[in-house]
């Protein structure tokens, strides 16, 4: 593995701000309406206190110039088709292209959302399909596709436990309980329902500290908030006591679906006694991740909640489809979006799973754990520390690098940055935060097995490098287009949107 | 197997590492108990071949009828480099850029996002983007509510002539924080927002007003008295915006009469659809949000910044993250966690390719159609136009009978006639709200006009003989 210092070396030079090679008068004219002429063709004059007055300052360029443009910034990146990339708690699985292209077929891609179902049977089917297929691996009496990524899943689900113990009138109960180990979004939810946090710690082992739960859970308990297997990339062993504990305090268990994809198929969250479940399709379902977006974050619900699911819900009248809203589901918590949700995202999670099919479901969750235990024992095996190496990996596990930390001041980002110089993405560091140094392995079922070697031998490698070279390692990335960023100065020195080289000097 | 590429060979080499012996052992942690059957709801696979038929013959039952339907999500031209550039697999299967040296190329784009977005709503800054046009408006109630201390009583004015599934959607989610969201009428002659309707509030306490433009009737509301409005009564002004649309009309950073000083909207937000992304039955779409510098802490969302690198280079990286849930948990401005890359990285492309010349052409092409539209639609006997506001390119019309039974009667001759207003504003009973962009010829609004008249005339030919 050669992976050099030498700045000449760096894959790409710096691609200008488009606003730089933009040129006055420089159009792109092919794809400008023709406007119409002749005494018709007037709109009526816009009145003048309401009319841009000056253009905006937009790029000026050509289509060849834009198109050479962004594919160079689009060379810029790592993905997941050009690179491994085992982003814990992000299942960066492959995306098949037939997904895309599928659901970007014409009819679908100029199918207005408000067009009459009469319209959209085609369309609808495949909505109504999907919900019974993530109804039927979850376990759950119903669900809603709205909610466009898993935070807005998150806030249906929590929205909805609120809403079934206020019908009951039981409107004392506005604390939602959460593992010290959770995403940061359970929280952040939990408050935008006005609810408050109650974290409770886990136990050596990683499973939840039943004694601290026993504590917490109360009269003012609305529900506990849990991914299994948890953050930390094991399995809740002790979810049987968990469901009993929580519900006979009166509360609801919602299942984060965060890491659906290590039990796809093995076990359902519906049979593990949770009421409510947020799935990312855009993780266990494989749809594009798209630099950040768009998801999709589907609920599901048991019995108790199936009228406060959002709406637009899909209904079939015999063979045809139909669209459930509020005059339907009186109870339901609302809409989440103007329309349905990310639709062209659902699709792609429904020819993912059509292709998958029944088999393939289960497939998912085995390989995506062989490939996590493999590399977890071949890293302890190199001499990195496992955080739980008790216990199975689920679909990802933990390295704590807190030793390497101690003995050669090497950190986790800087280990992170230096597998980018392999040519291989970083795994979540500083995440979940409770782990010391922490990087979060997620191969995911889609990796072979020579690229998980080839990330062990990497790790091997910067491992010999901490203790030879170690600012190979502490200075790195040294083969990426811009060496390590300031991120002090972004934030001190605001820059946020492009001025002209002009006011910039002025500033 | 689909997607999984481990020989036989791999597998015992790999369970041997590990020390099992059979893949089922890596989940004996899970009690027994819970372990699932067979998935008898989910059925067997489809090989590529099977599915694309699959799909094709779902996609021919929709088919492509021909749309006048707006109402919040716009038909429009998209250039064949946005796509084709978008989804590249650099761009389409990488994630959020928090490795920001090995993620550049999204983080430039989003940085000339921004530059774009700010500089077409004439405000400072702008975020990486929200889920969509409704979730930023509710997004924005929230923000308006963190950012004027002046106001305490957490309550925001909308007026009735606000896309009213952004209401819905609105309501959904500030409704748990103790937010008020109190609706104004509009004005039955104009389609504009009720001035008057204002009055009963002015001197109180109100967090932020709510003005849509063009409004969801597609009239022009009057931007600029209505910010002066909430300024003089310490409020914040909220304006949702067709991005498009300020190809040619003022942008919202310069709404307030010159008499106060041209002081602008606070927060602008919206739905970036117009600019490049499919109709695709809603989504994915992306919320756009812009707003003064002074309350950009109060944002939700990603924002991209520029910065140095260790050499002294110009590079971008994720900036004022200390906003955000991962580390400020329940205390951060939203629980936020993605932006819509993807449809940004097209919207991006869209907005590069036309330039603000391209930009005010299409604008301006969209704004004839639908003159046009409504002089042939009004030539038909039984069909009048509401509101006599200015318009930019919708019109809401007035029928002879319910619009119900006669826009699926137009349906069924493949048009797709305008919105059924009806639902949202029951006193309006026959109102159709009708859009032409630049994507229709003077063919398709003939057939529009001839089929209307076909489907009005048979109607009422029938009352006569019965």
């Amino acid at each position: 593995m050669n992976a050099t210092t030498s700045s000449v070396t760096r894959k790409a030079a710096r691609e200008p701000v488009i606003f730089e090679i933009s040129k006055p008068g420089r159009e792109a004219p092919t794809q400008f309406p023709p406007l119409a002429r002749g005494p018709d063709a007037g709109a009526p004059a816009l009145p003048a206190h309401l009319r841009r007055q000056a253009r905006p300052a937009m790029p000026s360029v050509s289509e060849l110039q834009a198109v050479r443009h962004f594919t160079r910034l689009s060379q810029l990146n790592f993905s997941i088709d050009t690179h491994f990339y085992p982003l814990g708690s992000c299942t960066m699985k492959y995306n098949p292209k037939a997904c895309n292209s599928l659901a970007m077929l014409p009819e679908f891609l100029n199918r207005h959302p408000l067009a009459p179902a009469s319209a959209s049977q085609g369309f609808l089917a495949c909505m109504f399909e999907l919900q019974e297929m993530l109804r039927e691996i979850t376990g759950m009496h119903g669900v809603s596709l709205t909610p466009m990524a898993g935070a807005q899943g998150e806030f249906a689900g929590v929205a909805m436990i609120r809403a079934y113990h206020r019908a009951r009138g039981d409107e004392g109960r506005n604390e939602i309980i959460v593992p010290e180990a959770a995403h940061g979004t359970n929280p952040a939810t939990a408050a935008m329902c006005g609810c408050v946090v109650r974290e409770i710690p886990c136990d050596s082992n990683g499973d939840v500290d039943i004694e601290a739960l026993r504590a917490a859970a109360g009269p003012k308990t609305a529900g506990i908030m849990l991914t299994n297997p948890s953050t930390l990339g094991v399995f809740e062993r002790k979810i049987v006591t968990v469901e009993k504990i929580v519900h006979a305090a009166g509360g609801l268990l919602y299942y984060d679906g965060a890491n659906l994809n290590a039990i796809l198929g093995k076990v359902r969250p519906g049979d593990m006694g949770f009421d409510v479940i947020h799935m990312n399709l855009h993780k266990t379902f494989s749809t594009p991740h798209g630099g950040g977006g768009p998801g999709s974050g589907a609920v599901g619900v048991g019995e108790r909640l199936l009228p406060y699911l959002p709406i637009p819900v899909v209904g079939r009248d015999g063979e045809r489809y139909r669209w459930l809203d509020e005059r339907d589901r009186p109870k339901s918590i609302g809409r989440l979006s103007a329309f349905m949700g990310n639709a062209g995202v659902n699709m792609r999670a429904y020819i993912y799973m059509r292709m998958l099919g029944r088999d393939g479901m289960v497939r998912v969750a085995e390989f995506a754990a062989l490939n996590a235990n493999y590399m977890m024992r071949r890293l302890t095996a190199e001499g990195f520390d496992a955080a739980y190496g008790m216990r199975r990996a689920s679909h990802e596990f933990i390295i704590t690098l807190k030793r390497q930390h101690r003995q050669y001041n090497i950190s986790a980002m800087d280990v992170a940055k230096r597998l980018l110089d392999y040519g291989m993405h970083a795994p979540t560091t500083y995440f979940p935060l409770l782990v010391p140094e922490c990087l979060l392995i997620e191969p995911t079922e889609t990796e072979a097995k020579e690229d998980l070697d080839r990330f062990c031998d990497a790790m091997s490698e910067i491992l010999r490098e901490m203790a030879e070279t170690p600012e190979m390692v502490s200075k790195a990335p040294h083969t990426m287009p811009v060496r390590r960023l300031d991120d002090v100065r972004a934030a001190k020195l605001l820059d946020l949107v492009w001025k002209p080289a002009a006011a910039r000097a002025g500033e | 197997m689909p997607f999984i590429p481990h020989t036989p060979q791999d597998i015992a080499e790999m369970l041997q590492v590990i020390g099992v012996r059979s893949v089922s052992e890596l989940f004996e942690e899970i009690p027994a108990e819970l372990l699932a059957g067979p998935l008898t709801g989910v059925p067997l696979a489809l090989s590529e071949i099977e599915i694309s038929r699959l799909m094709s013959d779902r996609a021919a039952i929709d088919g492509r009828p021909l749309n006048f339907i707006g109402g919040g999500a716009y038909e429009h031209h998209i250039p064949a480099p946005v796509w084709a550039i978008a989804t590249r697999g650099e761009f389409y299967s990488a994630y959020t850029p928090y490795q920001a040296e090995a993620s550049q190329g999204t983080l430039q784009l989003i940085y000339e996002y921004q530059s774009m977005l700010s500089e077409l709503t004439g405000m400072e800054v702008s975020n990486a983007s929200l889920y969509d046009g409704a979730s930023a408006l509710a997004e924005a109630c929230l923000m308006a509510v963190r950012a004027n201390r002046s106001s305490l009583s957490r309550r925001i004015l909308v007026p009735r002539t606000v896309n009213p599934l952004y209401l819905q959607v609105a309501r959904s989610i500030v409704g748990n924080q103790g937010v008020t969201l109190v609706t104004l009428d509009y004005d039955r002659a104009s389609g504009r927002m009720l001035a008057e309707s204002l009055q009963q509030f002015t001197g109180q306490d109100v967090t932020a007003l709510v003005v849509q433009q063009p409004n969801f009737f597609g009239v022009l509301e009057e931007v600029d008295e209505l910010t002066d409005w909430a300024h003089a009564n310490k409020a914040l002004l909220i304006g949702v915006v067709n991005p498009l649309s300020l190809a040619l009309l003022k942008p919202p950073g310069l709404w307030g009469g010159p008499a106060s000083g041209n002081q602008g909207a606070d927060i602008v937000c919206g739905e970036g659809q117009p600019l490049g992304v499919p109709l695709a039955s809603g989504g994915p779409y992306f919320g756009f949000m812009t707003t003064r510098m002074q309350y950009v802490r109060q944002m939700p969302g990603r924002i991209v910044g520029r910065t140095l690198d260790a050499e002294g280079r110009p590079g971008f990286t994720l900036t004022l993250q200390a906003r955000e849930q991962h580390i400020r948990r329940g205390k951060a401005t939203s629980n936020i966690c993605t932006n819509q890359g993807l449809t940004v990285t097209a919207a991006t492309i869209y907005m590069s390719l036309m330039g603000a010349a391209g930009l005010e052409r299409v604008a301006a092409a969209c704004m004839q159609r639908s003159a046009q539209l409504l002089k042939a639609l009004t030539a038909i006997r039984g069909v009048k136009t509401t509101f006599t506001g200015p318009r930019f390119h919708e019109v809401v019309l007035s029928l002879d009978r319910p619009a119900a039974a006669v826009l699926e009667e137009l349906a069924r001759r493949g048009i797709l006639g305008g919105l059924d207003l009806s639902q949202h504003y029951p006193e309006l009973k026959s109102a159709l709200l009708v859009c032409a962009t630049e994507t229709k010829n003077d063919a398709d609004i003939a057939r529009y006009g001839q089929a209307l008249a076909e489907v009005l005339g048979a109607a009422s030919a029938k009352a006569g003989a019965a």
